[in-house]
């Protein structure tokens, strides 16, 4: 999953805020400073869960506070399942 | 035997302070926005219809009242939009036109001293239904993750709070329909124990599969799918009411501060009181008058200062000639001027009668009396002098009634100063 796809499904499922450009250089920026809180990523991991047949834990979840984290965690995940596959 | 709940401001550490309008923000079906839907009520527009919001053919109730030219995206943010029902959205905007009409910056109040409360029925229903569907017709994983909240009672409140950034006391009201009275009065109570300022009053609506199958099963709503004669409380045609969207939100604030900061003033809550009706089958007279005679005197005013009563209005017949009773009762045959606005908009559930404060505190600032339309023909045995086109009249002292089902009687007395 690359950084455009993340962020147009965070749009998706939790809206955008005010004053944010998810185009922009937001990589490494907090997801609270782009305006989403832990329901709006567990909107967004839950959605991902059900698009590629994925399971996310919540805990890591928790920890991924930002889009570069969340997206290794879920390529993690998308390698894992393909492997098992 | 009933049990009125008074309302005392002596006593340490509550003050006696005083609660003033200074703000008010409207999505009816007759008007969106205070002024639209103030000046379709003064034309005696109806705002009733055939149902939209989903196909109605099926159902032995097909009109509703339902909010008109709200297109969500103009007016809610984009990440509220994913988390919010229908009626929550319709409260967030009359909600911010009320914060802007009185000319606050909350972000400018400090931290706590602004709350809301608000009153509400039944929640986020289409939102509840539409995720309950998907739980059922596909499982957990497709329900959203703002089901956790979007349909609880407390959602208004909770959302307009997280909004404009106000802290301070807040929470919701349940009492079904009386409950546009209950959480202006609670809000009240918040001012007495020292907040500055509460945003209170009322949206409300469940115009969904689900939430209509609730209505009809609780056997008030009119079968009659006429818009002119489906809803006309105190009419010897009546058959019940007609269900709606919508309501108000005002400001309500201490006296103190709002002349402070120079606030322009729509009016005074003045007196407030709430009765239960007498368990059923046990007999004894309704609690709805008892709740007026304590309001009144809370206020310190007599029935001949009251310029105008909105009534409660139901539409089904017996609670209509109970309410008919407790006005003659109280001010006399034709006593007092009588008007039901909600003829133009249907039944708004939690946000009824907060549209009949905001309409009582317009009728202040305007010397009008908004009519009761489609009404023809009283009930016999029911004289009221029911105002059926716009009356000018000077208005200082309005008395707004409000019964919810399950026994719950409201009534308010609203004052010019």
């Amino acid at each position: 999953m690359t950084l455009s796809e993340l962020t147009n499904l965070l749009r998706e499922c939790a809206g955008e805020a005010e004053g944010v450009d998810l185009d922009g250089d937001v990589l490494d920026t907090a997801l609270a400073d782009l305006g989403y809180d832990s329901l709006a990523v567990l909107q967004t991991t839950g959605r991902i869960e059900r698009d590629y047949d994925i399971r996310l834990s919540d805990d890591t979840v928790a920890e991924a506070t930002t889009p570069r984290l969340l997206l290794d965690f879920i390529n993690e995940s998308l390698a894992q399942s393909q492997q098992a596959a | 035997m009933t049990t009125p709940v008074l309302e005392r401001s002596a006593g340490s550490p509550q003050r006696a302070r005083t609660a003033l309008f200074t703000g008010i923000g409207v999505a009816a079906p007759n008007g969106l926005g205070t002024e639209a839907w103030w000046a379709a009520t003064l034309a005696g527009t109806n705002g009733i219809d055939r149902v939209t919001r989903f196909d109605p053919s099926s159902y032995p109730a097909q009109l509703a009242g339902e909010v008109p030219g709200f297109t969500a995206e103009e007016h809610i943010p984009s990440r509220l939009l994913p988390q919010t029902d229908h009626m929550t959205r319709l409260a967030l905007y009359a909600a911010k036109e009320a914060i802007d009409d009185a000319g606050v910056d909350p972000a400018q109040l400090p931290e706590f001293a602004a709350g809301v409360v608000t009153a509400s029925s039944a929640g986020g229903f289409e939102f509840g239904q539409r995720e309950l569907e998907a739980l059922w017709s596909k499982g957990g994983q497709y329900v959203s993750a703002y089901q956790s909240f979007a349909w609880f009672y407390a959602v208004n409140s909770g959302q307009i709070s997280i909004r404009h950034g106000m802290r301070g006391p807040s929470g919701v009201l349940v009492t079904e329909q009386a409950g546009g009275l209950d959480a202006v009065a609670q809000a009240r109570r918040q001012l007495r124990k020292g907040s500055r300022l509460i945003v209170t009053g009322g949206v409300d609506g469940a115009i969904c599969p689900w939430g209509w199958t609730a209505q009809l099963a609780g056997a008030r709503l009119s079968p009659v799918n006429e818009p002119d004669s489906a809803f006309v409380p105190f009419d010897a045609r009546a058959r019940g009411y007609v269900p709606g969207e919508g309501g108000a939100i005002l400001i309500l604030e201490d006296a103190d501060e709002a002349r402070e900061r120079g606030a322009r003033v729509y009016g005074r809550l003045a007196g407030y009181a709430a009765t239960f009706d007498p368990k059923p089958g046990t007999g004894g007279e309704p609690g709805l008058r008892r709740a007026a005679e304590l309001a009144l005197a809370e206020a310190g005013v007599g029935t001949a200062d009251v310029d105008v009563v909105f009534a409660d209005g139901s539409g089904v017949e017996e609670l209509d000639r109970q309410e008919a009773d407790a006005i003659s009762g109280l001010f006399g045959s034709r006593g007092v001027p009588v008007t039901v606005p909600k003829t133009m908009t249907g039944r708004l559930y939690a946000g009824g009668a907060a549209l009949d404060l905001a309409a009582a505190l317009l009728s202040i600032r305007d010397g009008l009396i908004p009519p009761t339309v489609n009404v023809e023909r009283q009930a016999e045995g029911i004289d009221l002098d029911l105002v059926t086109a716009v009356r000018p009249h000077p208005v200082r002292t309005v008395l707004v009634l409000a019964r919810g089902n399950g026994g719950f009687n409201a009534a308010a007395v609203v004052t010019a100063d």
